[in-house]
């Protein structure tokens, strides 16, 4: 392979895909390189991928594209240890053309995903690990792989490498990520059949629902649970910050089995089977822990870029956005014939202004504030659902008293001051 | 509490050997997992805790060194972030081997 390239880039998720599929429709000579034995395989998420921006990349991609359902319905829930309370919305709008968003499994869509920017015209190298960028005056001209005579080069490098971009930090543009800039998940995928899916989940076919929780899920640590259901199957996982998890001693399977035995949840899977089990790294370190995105013949886009708004569980469609931008630069750059930091430059300017960079200013301190200030998760959710029991439950007190004992009890042995501090703080950085 | 006693009491719905177990793995015949010191590990760090957080149960504390299980590795990159002393030198295995997901 000494072959030159016009643009290589490194990791076939979301993000390296879109970046691939843009560049190589525009007619530029495109690698895409994958470590993993097919792309997808090395990549886990919850599973819901959101429609719009991948509308972007393909017009009504839902027609062909292995998606799971639909959803339908968003339910958050405060899960206490033997309570749970809840809210969502449901709309039949998101059940038909366009919709909103959908389950999938990450195994199956990205490599349908890969084939169209194959499709497109992009080469697609599989099992190959790009072990450095090589580096020339000051530019990265090239790629390392770890195959025999496995040089090649390119114009401009795009890494797509991921949560664990050990390309981007041997470039210098991060350090390493500390345990409350990034959160480990664990997830099960657990069959079931259609219509008990259905029945649980009050679903219509081809209908699905999300459920985010909170609380009890993780044991007070900065994090949530998920459940999300696919066609045939149930994706049920947590996630706390690995400083959460190193602080409590958790076991993240651990975790996992306490969710998926809470009197709750245990009704929802029962009787299922688990398929697979998988563990990831979620970059949640947000605006704050964005690392250089632009240098001299090289971008970095999507999860190695921290590109996560963890509070919107949203990440791989911003990946696709990026992707997209960084590949509108280079086809750009391609005919000026400039691929210097300050040309590529216009990729970083246009994601700051995308609602990636947008969204991730708005969030920039909320994570790092729950995870300062853990009563929101340990002490306001157990709260909420005493407060919910007592005041449903008839047992012949009056509503007034009620109320006056739910006050009692919500502020006891605490200061109304903290309280309206911790209102008040949660609001300045989620405003 | 910490973790192990708020967790004593639960059920295992199945055990961490069995999640593995539903996993598929193309090991490579090298680790690319590397303890650097474990006299580290022995002397400065009590905790252990790659041993606790490591969601494949991938290190083991054997007494004096330190087991690394790295065929049933899931590559999420927590030993390396989280161990207190960088005492882990962490790498993508060889091309198209290590973990395979299928459906996650």
């Amino acid at each position: 392979m000494s072959e030159k390239f016009d643009a290589i880039v490194v990791g076939a998720g979301p993000a390296g895909t879109s970046a691939a599929y843009t560049m190589a429709k525009a007619g530029l000579d495109v690698l895409l390189i994958e470590r993993g034995e097919y792309p997808g395989s090395k990549n886990v998420m919850g599973g819901v991928l959101y429609r719009h921006q991948m509308e972007e990349m393909i017009p009504e991609f839902y027609k062909e594209a292995p998606v799971e359902r639909p959803v339908v319905e968003q339910r958050f829930w405060m899960l206490g240890e033997d309570s749970v309370f809840t809210s969502g919305y449901k709309g039949l709008e998101w059940a038909k053309e366009p919709y909103n968003n959908f389950t999938v499994l990450r195994a199956k869509f990205d490599q349908w995903y890969a084939s169209k920017a194959v499709e497109a015209g992009a080469l697609l190298i599989n099992e190959t690990v790009v072990t450095e960028c090589i580096v020339e005056d000051d530019r990265v001209v090239g790629v390392r792989t770890d195959r025999p005579d496995g040089d090649v080069y390119a114009d401009v490098v795009v890494l797509a490498d991921g949560v664990n971009s050990l390309l981007a930090k041997s470039l210098g543009f991060h350090k390493e990520f500390k345990p409350d800039e990034v959160a480990l998940a664990v997830m099960e995928v657990i069959n079931l059949p259609a219509e008990k899916i259905e029945d649980r989940f009050n679903l219509e076919p081809n209908q699905g629902t999300t459920i985010e929780i909170f609380g009890d899920a993780t044991k007070g640590a900065l994090g949530t649970g998920f459940i999300y259901t696919n066609k045939t199957s149930i994706n049920i996982g947590v996630g706390t910050t690995l400083s959460g998890m190193i602080k409590l001693r958790l076991r993240p399977y651990d975790l996992l089995d306490y969710l998926k035995s809470h009197p709750i949840v245990r009704p929802l899977i029962r009787g299922g089977e688990s398929m697979e089990y998988a563990a990831h790294l979620i970059p949640e370190g947000g605006f704050h822990s964005m690392p250089k995105i632009v240098g001299n013949g090289v971008v970095v886009v999507g999860d190695a870029g921290q590109m996560v708004n963890s509070i919107h569980r949203e990440g791989s469609n911003m990946a696709m956005t990026s992707g997209r931008l960084a590949a509108e630069t280079i086809i750009l750059a391609k005919e000026a014939n400039d691929f210097s930091a300050n040309m590529l430059d216009t990729y970083r300017i246009r994601l700051l202004e995308s609602f990636v960079g947008q969204d991730l200013k708005k969030y920039k301190d909320a994570a790092h504030t729950f995870e300062s200030y853990p009563q929101y998760f340990k002490e306001y959710i157990p709260m909420i659902n005493q407060a919910a029991s007592q005041f449903f439950t008839v047992d012949g007190v009056p509503k007034r008293e009620k109320q006056k004992k739910i006050f009692k009890s919500l502020t006891e042995g605490k200061s109304k001051l903290g309280m309206v501090q911790d209102i008040y703080r949660a609001w300045k950085v989620m405003k | 509490m910490e973790g192990d006693e708020i967790m004593s009491l639960v059920p295992r719905t199945n055990t961490i050997e069995e999640k593995q177990y539903l996993v598929r793995f193309r090991a490579d015949t090298q680790s690319h997992l590397h303890v650097l010191d474990n006299d580290v590990c022995a002397t400065s760090c009590p905790d252990k805790l790659c041993t606790v957080f490591c969601p494949a149960e991938v290190y083991k504390w054997e007494g004096k060194r330190m087991a690394v299980g790295y065929e049933g590795c899931h590559e999420c990159g927590s030993c390396r972030i989280g161990c207190p002393y960088q005492n882990i030198k962490w790498e993508y295995p060889k091309g198209g081997h290590g973990i395979v997901f299928r459906l996650a």
